[in-house]
């Protein structure tokens, strides 16, 4: 079924207008401006259920008129992702924001998706508690929007990714269906673990409208050391050496560019003298490379690569390598982004999860008309000869930012030989591809 | 199934890898779930995944259903044969294909043995976490199909934590990789759908695992209290003190007798045994141990034990991990459960297992996941009484019914499988199966891989739910643009 034709959406667009208003109250229905564009596509609606029930319901309205539905939570990653090839109505998750049930003895919670992630810590952290991942930008990210975008910090190391703490997920699916998987409790395997696929499926499969996770205790004591090496194959050294020791550190992580020598953040957690034994290890293990006080800011330097100054000179990814491939990674990066005469910066997790900024240097006549017309050039080639030679070490690459102007560059990379399974799950799922179409890879 | 489609698997297994005779068919019509058997056409036993994809590409063809099976341990009656099928036996598929250390991976077919990957790394000083009681016999591929745990997952996480990625023989044939050696390869996730999947989503043929460094140390204390209300109690004791123990393990006094009668590991005799595991650096371990110590006491614990070696604390484990098959001595016959409750409903549930015991009339020995709240209720009865068998299986039934009641699962380790596909009804809604099959359709729309378990009524896949739209990038060929 194709998209309604322009005077057939105005049409249905009043009418539906009108069933909406009565479903989730008029002031919860308004059109969409300018800043509710997803990528670059122009949403018509902003629509904010305020139960889960009336989300379904409404998502069904949407799908059976044809519309092409992006679900939203905060919209603090809604740029992440091919742009849709069509984008009618934006589905807000905000007023699922309820905390529905800490249950603190059991070390479970169950959440709405448009819960603020520093709001649920904060409320588990009341009890000693946390839900073990390091989000970007917790303040603003929703419980749904993580997941979705499956986003996992340093954390990572120690705790597993979302996959590993979410047990259980309620979606609403297109066709109106609303349905539960997974549980309450940390261990149970009945059934599919349908919290698995959903996390980090990009709402294309359902609208996630509640989740339930299991949670950590907050640590008792912390501390967080630095490891300063000459070069990457030093840093790769010592963390390998470390990966093979027996310390139990929570976090492991290594800052590169191609201005600075490497740097390499660890973080301890535990009992007093369990900190203190490890750091004297930790000293003697990777020796003669210095070991110093971690900055303050060591664990939020995942933001501080968003921190960018003009988004048309810059593009983020998102690469993922064997851990051991550490110091060639960095050689073919450095190599790579030099061809394309650009300047880069990248925090490795011990994990083999990384994050890569590239960005256009001025030129020397500075130009600034000029930089911002070949920028986009440049970055898409070093993009394109990092992602071949990552996928050819069996990593990936996957772009999470680029200049608007940049020529179409798929944002995901290979998604091997299960992507037909990939689009019959989504057929299975939502037929009508109405939700996020076009966004996910290979033009799911 | 016709002889001249028989005689095609011959042909490309050879006469070894094929088995059709009534007497030895018998090896395979149940597994470790016995009350329930089915005689299967044909065993398969292929050595290469090449050779799955040619066994699955005739059944496919035939539409005959086919069930895989690993070492046949299973408790829920994953591996129960289909009327009619075929059984394909993973077991000739047991080699380890490679281990890198500086990755912490190891690649290996699906017959590998769970406990000879630990085998293989102990040496560097790695093991693979997951730890099912059955884990010396236990396959890999067996426990990517039930997702497996054991007593370590309370720390270590369960088989699905430990899959990066898998080889799958897809039930129309293909041969396709769902994740890969690093984390995160774009696409669904669909290897963490894959595993614990029962086998009804195709068969793994190679399977990608992390491995794990030892711990530095590894301490382990036994507590006796008064009964399980006190040691439950010591257990949210450790808990809200902000441990995460590698495990903690909780037998009742029945249990506790049979363990004695089997393997004497010398418990102290009481009404709620508790064994604590911590791991992890020195100096934190022992502080730590302190705190446990003091819980315990604050909760009653009449005796408190430290293993002071190896030899102690693989005594201690003994105990515990042969308490299934000890309960045989105390028993003629026994049903295992394997539901989940929070943690915190531990008394209340345990009371009203009790009060369901008596009423029946049938001894109910308990041992528990304490730590993840995954209790292991043993039915006891005698099959040659009259009435006893359905009395025992109805109960064991109403305990699940408990742990539903309580906010649990029906199964936390086990599997639904056979056994317990009638009560997937009673945990979920229809919508939230239905939702399951459809995922289900996509991997198998006509039903051939596993088709009788986990669902108390299958989909029918042939409905499309919707007419097919290609996406606008499919028609644009979004090819041209990688």
């Amino acid at each position: 079924m194709n998209a309604p034709t322009k005077s057939e959406s105005t049409v249905l667009h009043s009418a539906l207008r009108y069933k909406l208003a009565a479903l989730v109250g008029a002031e919860n229905v308004r059109p969409a401006s300018a800043a509710d564009a997803v990528a670059g596509v122009q949403t018509k609606l902003v629509v904010s259920p305020g139960t889960e029930t009336e989300l379904a319901e409404i998502l069904r309205l949407f799908n059976e008129a044809g519309f092409a539905v992006i679900p939203r939570g905060n919209g603090t990653k809604l740029g992440w992702g091919n742009p849709p090839s069509r984008a009618d109505i934006i589905l807000s998750t905000a007023r699922l924001n309820k905390i529905i049930e800490h249950a603190w003895a059991d070390l479970t919670v169950s959440v709405g998706a448009g819960c603020i992630v520093q709001q649920l810590q904060e409320t588990l952290a009341q009890h000693g508690q946390r839900l073990a991942i390091d989000p970007l930008w917790p303040d603003k990210a929703t419980v749904g929007g993580i997941l979705s975008t499956n986003d996992s910090g340093a954390l990572r190391l120690r705790f597993g990714a979302l996959r590993d703490l979410i047990i259980g997920v309620t979606i609403a699916l297109p066709d109106g269906t609303l349905a539960s998987s997974g549980g309450r409790v940390v261990k149970n395997v009945a059934g599919y673990d349908l919290p698995k696929l959903i996390t980090g499926a990009f709402g294309t499969l359902g609208v996630i409208t509640r989740a339930v996770f299991r949670l950590h205790p907050l640590p008792h004591h912390s501390r967080s050391l630095s490891i300063s090496t000459a070069q990457p194959k030093e840093t790769e050294k010592c963390i390998l050496a470390i990966q093979n020791s027996k310390l139990a550190h929570t976090s492991l992580q290594s800052h590169f560019s191609d201005e600075t020598s490497p740097v390499s953040d660890i973080l301890f957690e535990g009992t007093e003298a369990g900190l203190a034994a490890q750091e004297s290890q930790l000293r003697n293990l990777v020796a003669p490379a210095s070991v110093s006080e971690a900055s303050s800011s060591a664990w939020t330097a995942r933001e501080e690569l968003w921190n960018f100054h003009d988004p048309q000179t810059t593009a983020i990814a998102k690469i993922s390598i064997l851990p051991a491939n550490l110091a060639s990674t960095i050689q073919r990066i450095d190599v790579s982004v030099r061809l394309h005469h650009l300047r880069w910066r990248t925090l490795i997790y011990a994990t083999g999860i990384g994050w890569l900024r590239l960005v256009c240097q001025a030129p020397a006549s500075g130009d600034t008309v000029e930089r911002s017309r070949t920028a986009p050039v440049q970055l898409r080639g070093a993009l394109q000869l990092l992602r071949t030679e990552l996928e050819n070490q069996g990593g990936s690459l996957v772009v999470l930012h680029a200049p608007e102007k940049m020529p179409a560059f798929d944002a995901w990379g290979d998604a091997g030989d299960a992507l037909p399974l990939m689009k019959s799950v989504k057929h299975r799922l939502d037929p009508k591809n109405t939700l996020n179409p076009g966004r996910f890879v290979g033009g799911i | 199934m016709d002889i001249r489609t028989l005689n095609e698997f011959r042909t490309i297994l050879g006469d070894r890898g094929c088995i059709s005779s009534p007497e030895e068919l018998h090896t395979y019509e149940c597994d470790g779930l016995t009350n329930f058997r089915v005689m299967p056409r044909a065993v398969l036993l292929p050595i290469s995944a090449e050779q799955v994809q040619a066994i699955v590409r005739i059944c496919h063809r035939e539409r005959i259903p086919f069930v895989a099976r690993g070492s046949g341990t299973g408790l829920s009656g994953g591996a129960l044969p289909v009327q009619n099928g075929i059984v394909i036996s993973l077991a000739r598929m047991n080699r380890i294909l490679e281990i890198d250390f500086p990755n912490a991976r190891a690649v290996v077919e699906p017959g590998v043995i769970n406990l000879d990957v630990t085998g293989r790394v102990a040496p560097e000083e790695y093991f693979y976490a997951p730890d099912p009681s059955s884990q010396s016999v236990c396959s890999i591929g067996g426990n990517v199909a039930e997702n497996s745990g054991g007593a370590h997952c309370l720390k270590y996480g369960f088989t699905t934590t430990h899959v990066l990625g898998l080889e799958v023989v897809l039930p129309e044939g293909s041969l396709i990789h769902l994740g890969g050696k690093t984390l995160d390869t774009p696409g669904y996730d669909l290897a963490g759908v894959f595993v614990g999947s029962e086998g009804t989503l195709g068969i793994a043929t190679k399977i990608i695992l992390r491995i794990v460094k030892r711990p530095e140390c590894i301490r382990t204390l036994l507590a006796a209290f008064p009964s399980t209300n006190e040691a439950g109690a010591a257990v949210s004791g450790i808990i809200a003190a902000g441990m995460l123990p590698a495990a903690i393990e909780m037998m009742d006094n029945l249990a506790i007798q049979a363990a004695e009668a089997a393997v004497h590991p010398n418990y102290p005799n009481c009404g709620g045994l508790l064994l604590v595991e911590l791991d992890g650096p020195v100096a934190e371990v022992e502080s730590l141990m302190i705190h446990v110590d003091e819980i315990c006491r604050s909760k009653g614990a009449s005796e408190i034990r430290m293993a002071q070696s190896d030899a102690e604390r693989a005594l201690f484990w003994k105990g515990r991990k042969s308490a299934f098959a000890a309960v045989g001595r105390i028993s003629p016959n026994y049903i295992v459960q394997d539901g989940v409750i929070p943690r915190t409903a531990l008394p209340q549930v345990m009371d009203e297992i009790a009060r369901l015991s008596q009423e029946a009339g049938l001894r109910v020995a308990n041992v528990f996941h304490a730590g993840d709240g995954n209790l292991h209720p043993l039915v006891l009865y005698d099959r040659r009484i009259a009435g006893q068998e359905k009395a025992a299986e109805a109960l064991s039934y109403k305990i699940l019914e408990l742990c539903i009641a309580a906010g649990g699962s029906i199964t936390g380790e086990h599997g639904v499988g056979e056994e317990k596909k009638s009560m997937m009804s009673k945990m979920f809604a229809e919508p939230d199966l239905d939702t399951m099959q459809r995922v289900r359709c996509a991997f198998d729309p006509f039903h051939l891989s596993n088709p009788t378990k986990i669902f108390p009524r299958p989909r029918l896949c042939g409905e499309t739910p919707g007419e097919y739209t290609p996406h606008p990038l499919e028609n644009a060929g979004i090819a041209e643009r990688f």
